[in-house]
């Protein structure tokens, strides 16, 4: 179906039916319980989770498929949400003139830096994209100011001209009359589920472009981006020319990081240069790294576990610590919220920086591998499939 | 004339600071062949041993004086500093004041400890691994850092004064015979610049002049002879990088004074030394050293106004901006070794 072979198909439609039903599957546990706070079905998280999935999936097309690092990919979300709060303030609040102009700009913008940036590899092109990030970042608080409002961020203010507006249109983004901060919310039996437009938006594009990114994936394209990966010289030798490649998995990821831009302003509409700092860029690292680089469903996995536990962490206090360990006596339950103090609430941080340390030292395949060894560990098939070094030697990354 | 003079103090003054970062990184990466993403993290640790030695020298006990009476008729309670009642008024004043100087004798021990333990226990793993993994591990690992120091001294700036004799101005214009209150420059300042051109001298001659030094220079040349010449570079290595920690940390013990202490001004900082690593060539020391002052007078005349009005927010970019030239143009960078990753 679609040109994807069997399998692919039914893992789309797993992915498709488990996106789908995401309001229904984050939401375990019923209201009012005690663990109620580990529910993840309300609409504001389940939109990041579809919209930094994009972000991820798109960097995972040029960092899991050739092996470019690129620590300037902020750049072009901050380019997208830009690009959809000036559509809202020249037009309307429809977001798709603004979804397209994000796609377009960030487009745009990466064939710039990409044109640059890919004459090097390896660190320096890590170096090169992470100058033209911080560039922009710099640019948008200084010179840029009247196209990104500086430090106050771009937002729509009341004597915006906004010529498409009438007196019917809805005052906050929507599509089509459709807004997306509206949303359904059903009572069953305690359980609080909550479908809101903006999520199931968010996650119909996500989707597309999750089939998107497996078509490339699956595509001659694709497979030449992996020759990249594995050995450019030989590439070279047999006659390719590795960079209009190379340029074009840059491009489209820049323009996935643009369209999640697009959609954050969607969710929200403002837009600040605080986007684009390098620490945004690190994060979409962190988040194709945890889940599995060069899988398809890494990533998105890895923005979900990083963007929920940032919820999570970021939630728990010492009194709720104190409720889970009652039932220990006073001291040891002293000694162990003690323990785990530093790594929950405002120090959700360094949890999140030691959970990537563990996961580049002992686990490079990501959240992926770790499942995939648990499975073969219980399945017992990496006992029959012994490595043979001497005959298939693993592919040393030449970009590194 | 006097102003050109006046923002190149300014551009050797941020210069120290960058050229004083990028010496350590590079000396890591031509030593052992690491990208080290945490070197910020290390930066601003030394600033934290600054802060931490004033916490300590400055832990007092609370005596009542019945002398004094407080607004509410109660005895004044007085906050004596431990120093103070130890070693009486004037010396114990004077070791509090001090206490910035005396900071980079408690950094040097703590910062090779620290640098020596990163490596055996972290970075000794990543030799053979591709850069990519080495650059994520210790971005990692800043981020740990960042938020040990962040639970320990909260996220506000803490300040850190020089001392009193070092506080204020100097007329520096007399000094090379301009009119007076011409050049007025903050003497800290000065002498950040004086100490980080000490330092600088000081790895040098290290690296020239003794005989560990010499193994060092000949194990970044050819790792493997010296190896197979029966001598343990390994080791040596470590200590190298012990040192870069300690330089790194003597550049943030002497920045504290010029800007309080925060937990992520190692992450600023980092960005910008990577890129006058590249500008002065991988592995090249005196690359480094070089790119560092260039870059830093660079973005001092960036910033006047007669440039800006010319070129608005080239200030914020010119830095970046010539990396990307050199790149382009020169990928080995200013004084980097042929051959020495070009690609």
């Amino acid at each position: 179906m679609l040109g994807l072979s069997k399998k692919d198909t039914t893992f789309l439609l797993i992915v498709i039916i488990l996106t789908l039903a995401t309001p229904i599957l984050l939401q375990p546990f019923p209201e009012n319980s005690a663990l109620a706070q580990f529910n993840a079905g309300y609409p504001d998280l389940m939109q990041r989770f579809a919209i930094f999935g994009i972000f991820a999936i798109g960097f995972n097309i040029l960092f899991g498929l050739t092996g470019y690092l690129s620590f300037g990919h902020a750049a072009f979300l901050g380019v997208g949400s830009y690009s959809v709060v000036w559509m809202y303030k020249l037009l309307s609040y429809n977001v798709v003139p603004g979804l397209i102009l994000a796609i377009v700009v960030s487009g745009l913008f990466a064939l710039l830096i990409g044109y640059i940036s890919l004459r090097r590899s390896g660190i320096y092109f890590s170096i090169l994209t992470l100058a033209f990030a911080q560039m922009s970042f710099n640019l948008a608080y200084s010179v840029l100011t009247p196209l990104t409002n500086g430090e106050t961020g771009l937002q729509v203010y009341l004597n915006d001209p906004q010529v498409l507006m009438d007196e019917s249109s809805p005052t906050s983004p929507h599509f089509f009359g459709i807004v997306m901060n509206e949303s359904v919310k059903l009572d069953v039996g305690g359980w609080l589920f909550t479908f809101s437009n903006g999520y199931y938006f968010c996650a119909i594009i996500a989707i597309i472009v999750f089939y998107l990114s497996m078509r490339i994936f699956r595509s001659p394209f694709g497979i030449m981006l992996r020759a990249i990966k594995t050995n450019q010289t030989r590439m070279n030798y047999t006659g390719l020319n590795p960079r209009p490649y190379t340029l074009a998995a840059f491009v489209i990821s820049g323009m996935y990081a643009g369209l999640a831009g697009g959609l954050l302003a969607a969710m929200d509409p403002l837009a600040g240069a605080e986007r684009m700092q390098w620490t945004a860029s690190g994060e979409v690292v962190l988040m194709t790294i945890l889940g599995g680089a060069g899988t398809l469903m890494g990533p998105v996995l890895g923005a979900g576990f990083i963007k929920y536990f940032e919820n999570i962490f970021s939630k728990i206090n010492d009194n709720i610590l104190h409720t889970w360990f009652a039932a220990l006596p006073d001291g040891i339950e002293d000694a162990i919220v003690f323990l785990i103090h530093p790594f929950i609430g405002k120090g959700w941080h360094l949890t999140l920086g030691l959970m990537f340390m563990l996961v580049v030292i002992f686990l490079p395949g990501g959240l992926i591998e770790g499942g995939s060894r648990i499975w073969n560990a219980v399945t017992g098939k990496n006992r029959r499939k012994k490595h043979d070094a001497e005959h298939h030697p693993k592919p040393a990354p030449h970009v590194s | 004339m006097d102003a050109i003079i006046l923002q190149v103090l300014n551009g050797l003054d941020k210069g120290s600071a960058y050229a004083l970062i990028a010496l350590g990184l590079t000396l890591i990466f031509g030593t052992l062949g690491v990208v080290n993403f945490a070197h910020g993290a290390l930066f601003m640790l030394g600033a934290f041993c600054a802060v931490t030695l004033q916490k300590i020298l400055s832990l007092s006990f609370t005596v009542e004086d019945p002398t004094q009476k407080d607004f509410l008729g109660n005895p004044l309670k007085v906050d004596t500093p431990y120093v103070v009642s130890w070693f009486g008024d004037a010396t114990g004043n004077a070791i509090l004041n001090w206490s910035v100087p005396l900071a980079i004798l408690f950094a040097i021990p703590v910062m090779l400890l620290v640098g020596y333990v990163m490596e055996r226990g972290l970075i000794k793993h990543f030799y053979k691994r591709p850069h990519a993994d080495q650059i994520l591990v210790t971005f990692g690992l800043a981020i740990v850092i960042q938020e040990i120091v962040k639970y320990f001294y909260g996220a506000n700036p803490i300040p850190t004064p020089a001392p009193d004799a070092f506080r204020g101005s100097v007329d520096f214009g007399v000094m090379i015979g301009f009119a007076e209150n011409q050049i007025i420059y903050p003497y800290w300042r000065l002498i950040y610049f004086l100490f980080s051109a000490a330092i600088i001298g000081a790895v040098f001659a290290f690296l020239r002049f003794t005989t560990f030094g010499m193994v060092v220079r000949a194990g970044m040349a050819d790792r493997e002879t010296v190896g197979l010449l029966g001598i343990n570079i390994d080791k040596r290595f470590t200590i190298m990088f012990g040192i870069a920690a300690a330089v790194a940390g003597l550049a943030g013990v002497m920045y504290a004074p010029i800007n309080s202490p925060n937990y992520h001004m190692g992450m600023d900082f980092l960005v910008l030394s990577f890129v006058v690593v590249v500008v002065g060539g991988m592995g090249s020391l005196p690359g480094a050293v070089l790119a560092g002052f260039l870059l830093g007078v660079l973005e001092s005349f960036a910033s006047m106004n007669e440039v800006k009005s010319i070129l608005p927010g080239i200030d914020q970019i010119i830095i970046y901006l010539v990396a990307i030239i050199i790149l382009l143009t020169r990928p080995r960078g200013l004084m980097g070794r042929r051959g020495v990753m070009e690609e």
